[in-house]
């Protein structure tokens, strides 16, 4: 069986300013700005929509301006 | 698998670099001041610079930078921040010294320093950020403002006959002798974030040889000033700025 990479990503929501450049960036349309939400500073967030199909390309987390983004990637059997 | 099971320290691909100190930074949404303080960041970790490096400050928007990277700092009076480097260097060979200033900052009020300090071949690095707007005091006019492009203080576009025309500073310090590396980059996507990290690092690495002085221009948004959100604002730049700023290599000796 092909072995298929498999990330995972954790986003800061309080240092999270809702700029959407991670969400133009992600290859696969993973991440969206939270509707109705804010956090402690007043912005709307970013949160993954999609778990399963993340490959921790780390695009996102790239180009964070807040550096508000960790990647984590591992290969599955 | 579990997300449990990929979130363990052994699979981490990229996060907060350890120079950035946990402060939350006062940029507006999509600045690329962020971006570019990330790179410089992750770049003297692994060059491994930490104890051994001086940054100077700017007067504009990224004057509080030294709250968010842990290196020493030194803040400079307004456009001199070149010079402030230049003392810096000389006392201290063995230092790398950068300095990290606007559009406003190089260009406008301290464009005698940095064209002075270029021409003298300082072993310093000066890494400027040209998002052709002045961003701090509300979006007047800079001398880099394009042809035609809105301001608060040119509301009707710019116009060569009344504010004379943009003033390309990397170009002109290609033509200086002192001048080592001189590039234009910019950080809208992942691809150009990549090549400006790898001109920042070979800037870095010039001036720790003492190797001519190196000009890393990064030609930015700025989404407050401009009036749009950052993903247009990024649209906007890569449609207008591009034409006028290339993007590019403009000077390398070494090679």
């Amino acid at each position: 069986m092909m072995k298929k990479i498999q990330g995972a990503i954790v986003i800061n929501e309080e240092r999270c300013k809702g700029c959407a450049l991670c969400v133009e960036t992600c290859p696969f349309g993973l991440l969206q700005i939270a509707v109705r939400k804010v956090n402690t500073q007043g912005y709307p967030y970013v949160e993954q929509t999609n778990e399963t199909d993340c490959t921790g390309c780390a695009n996102c987390a790239t180009v964070c301006p807040d550096a508000c983004i960790s990647v984590y990637r591992k290969k599955v059997l | 698998m579990t997300r449990e099971e990929i979130i363990q320290s052994e699979n981490l691909v990229m996060a907060k670099p350890r120079l950035m100190n946990d402060t939350t930074m006062h940029y507006c949404p999509g600045c690329s001041h962020g971006v570019v303080h990330k790179l410089i960041a992750e770049i003297i970790e692994e060059m491994g610079l930490e104890e051994k490096t001086i940054g100077v400050c700017p007067v504009g928007c990224a004057v509080f930078a030294y709250r968010y990277l842990d290196i020493d700092w030194q803040e400079a009076a307004h456009g001199r921040a070149p010079a402030v480097a230049t003392a810096c260097k000389r006392l201290w060979n063995d230092r790398l010294v950068f300095t990290y200033q606007g559009d406003g900052d190089l260009a406008c009020i301290g464009a005698c320093e940095t064209i002075h300090a270029l021409n003298r071949g300082e072993k310093i690095t000066v890494i400027f950020i040209n998002n052709a707007i002045y961003g701090m005091t509300g979006g007047q006019m800079a001398p880099t403002t394009l042809v035609g492009m809105k301001t608060s203080t040119c509301p009707y576009g710019r116009d060569p006959e009344l504010h004379g025309y943009p003033l390309n500073i990397t170009e002109l310090a290609t033509h200086l002798e002192g001048t080592a590396y001189v590039t234009r980059q910019s950080v809208h996507n992942v691809m150009a974030i990549r090549k400006a990290k790898a001109a920042i690092k070979k800037a870095f690495t010039n001036s720790m040889n003492g190797i001519g002085s190196n000009l890393v221009e990064i030609v930015s948004t700025c989404s407050t000033g401009w009036k749009k959100s950052p993903v247009e604002a990024n649209k906007w730049m890569e449609d207008n700025m591009f034409k006028f700023y290339q993007i590019g290599d403009l000077k390398d000796v070494r090679r």
